[in-house]
């Protein structure tokens, strides 16, 4: 599989690779996918009145799925909880330029985004 | 050391340069087709034939008329099934496999089960390993035929050939061996094993691509098969087509040369693959083996590195040659059947990879492999979400996961 260079960039340079205690009240966490299906990946935002301050990712998958969760914490930061829910995979897709049996990779990062969103906003009611 | 380093010698080999010596002359000036009988140019190509079916047969202690060239070890594969079948059709109209036979039986399978065959799909141990016994057991008085490989190209798991062969010739059937990855790496005796059919192939044992071979004995019993390709009637009338000349050299060449350094060859394999698996497990740990420690080819390492996917690890990998039972590599997007079959979790399937060492691996490259292969894996795993949840000691089997 030939990958794109920005692909092959998030790889080599993963943007906003780690972790936020999940318990914080102003962290919220989404972990989409499963092992045996081959993708997990974890999206953690930090959000300050009401705008993501910080956000962050760990990924197991392929090279598609590290890149596009890479992706999503780039967009994400600076963001209202709003804006940020509304990125969509196709998005990525094209950014990235994604093949189309990488598709699922994009959707995944899509799900994690509004996981981790629907968990901070989850906390604070 | 040059890079890319080339760790993939399942999927296939360069060609040694003294086979590539050996088959020029017969591109150019000797070019004769090996069936012209009347003249010079015919009879120095079916002399070039006749030798290199000596050196092919030589190796696997056949006899030079019991060997069919074919394409390749898929078309070997094809035409002892199908050609079996629709010889032996009268007789019976079941055959026994394994599920981790290579795609070329299992696909060829499939397709006769539509035509009405009946199949049965024995399961492997833990280890790979075919139990001769559940042969015995699905044996019925329709059985004409068992397939089971020698030696597996993603695990490197060797069955035990000579076991099935002996249960084979007891219940009198036809036994076909896909020995593709075994000839040329492990002593093959088709009269000790009791095998009756055998495929092997050029392009795995040094040789060129687009040769290979059908092993058919010719006695005890004599085995027929219908011809799948129909023509000018060569190879017994099993296989007609002009015969490649220059490859058939070339595979017979490559034939020879295993003979002569099997038993040193094979002791450098063990020793380089020792080096390379111990050389990863002790600077990584939860790092499993596929496949049987001891009963395996001598070229094969197949190792899941736990958390990290297979694709990633290959693209960490990018200066070096291996494979992936990774479902992001195969066309199906599904993991390798063959680890599946083993029983560990699709997850470990997902982190497998293959290392195929060859006759032109040096010390040096595995060293090298090595330490990338340690660097890349410490990074995924730096990244990866199931190394962090395992570290904090939360089993991920109880985890619900968020499934699509």
């Amino acid at each position: 599989m030939a990958y794109s260079n920005k692909v092959i960039d998030h790889y080599n340079n993963p943007r906003n690779m780690g972790s936020f205690p999940k318990d914080e009240k102003k962290v919220g966490t989404g972990v989409v996918g499963a092992p045996e299906c081959g993708d997990v990946m974890k999206l953690q935002i930090k959000v300050e009145g009401g705008r993501i301050v910080d956000a962050k990712f760990k990924t197991f998958g392929c090279g598609s799925a590290i890149a596009s969760s890479s992706l999503a914490t780039e967009w994400m930061k600076g963001k209202t909880l709003d804006e940020a829910e509304k990125i969509k995979n196709t998005e990525i897709v094209q950014e990235l330029s994604l093949p189309p049996v990488k598709i699922h990779c994009s959707v995944l990062a899509e799900d994690a985004i509004k996981a981790a969103i629907a968990d901070y906003r989850k906390k604070g009611e | 050391m040059k890079v890319p380093v080339y760790m993939d010698n399942h999927a296939t080999t360069p060609v040694d340069p003294r086979v590539l010596d050996a088959m020029l002359p017969f591109f150019t000036e000797k070019f004769g087709n090996a069936a012209s009988r009347n003249h010079s140019f015919g009879w120095e190509a079916e002399k070039a034939v006749d030798d290199a079916r000596r050196q092919i047969a030589a190796l696997i202690h056949a006899d030079p008329k019991e060997i069919i060239f074919t394409s390749g070890a898929t078309e070997s594969d094809n035409l002892a099934l199908k050609g079996l079948v629709e010889m032996y059709r009268e007789k019976g109209d079941h055959i026994i496999t394994s599920v981790t036979e290579h795609r070329a039986v299992l696909d060829t399978a499939k397709r006769l089960e539509k035509q009405g065959v009946k199949v049965t799909y024995l399961p492997v141990d833990k280890d790979g390993i075919v139990n001769p016994d559940d042969i015995n057991k699905a044996i019925t008085e329709k059985t004409i035929l068992i397939s089971v490989m020698m030696a597996n190209n993603e695990i490197g798991t060797v069955n035990p050939i000579a076991e099935i062969g002996r249960l084979a010739k007891s219940r009198g059937v036809i036994f076909h061996c896909d020995a593709t990855q075994g000839v040329g790496k492990i002593p093959v005796d088709v009269e000790a094993m009791g095998i009756d059919l055998m495929s092997f192939s050029g392009h795995k044992i040094y040789g060129p691509k687009g040769i290979g071979a059908l092993y058919v004995r010719r006695k005890n019993p004599r085995v027929r098969l219908a011809p799948m390709i129909d023509g000018g009637g060569h190879e017994r009338g099993m296989r007609s087509g002009t015969l490649p000349v220059p490859l058939i050299v070339g595979f017979g060449k490559a034939c020879e040369i295993c003979m002569q350094v099997m038993p040193e060859e094979s002791k450098r394999m063990i020793d380089l693959r020792e080096r390379l698996k111990e050389g990863i497990l002790q600077k990584l740990d939860e790092v499993y083996l596929n496949g049987h420690p001891t009963k395996r080819l001598p070229n094969n390492l197949n190792l899941s590195f736990a958390y990290v996917e297979g694709e990633s690890v290959l693209m960490g990998l990018k200066e070096i040659a291996v494979s992936s039972g990774s479902a992001c590599t195969s066309a199906t997007l599904e993991p390798s059947y063959v680890i599946r079959a083993l029983g560990v979790g699709s997850d470990l399937a997902h982190s497998s990879i293959r290392f195929g060492l060859g006759r032109f691996n040096t010390e040096e490259e595995v060293d090298y492999v090595i330490k990338r292969v340690v660097e890349t894996i410490q990074k995924l795993r730096e990244m990866s979400p199931l190394y962090e949840m395992a570290k904090e000691g939360i089993d991920l089997k109880t985890v619900q996961w968020a499934r699509d």
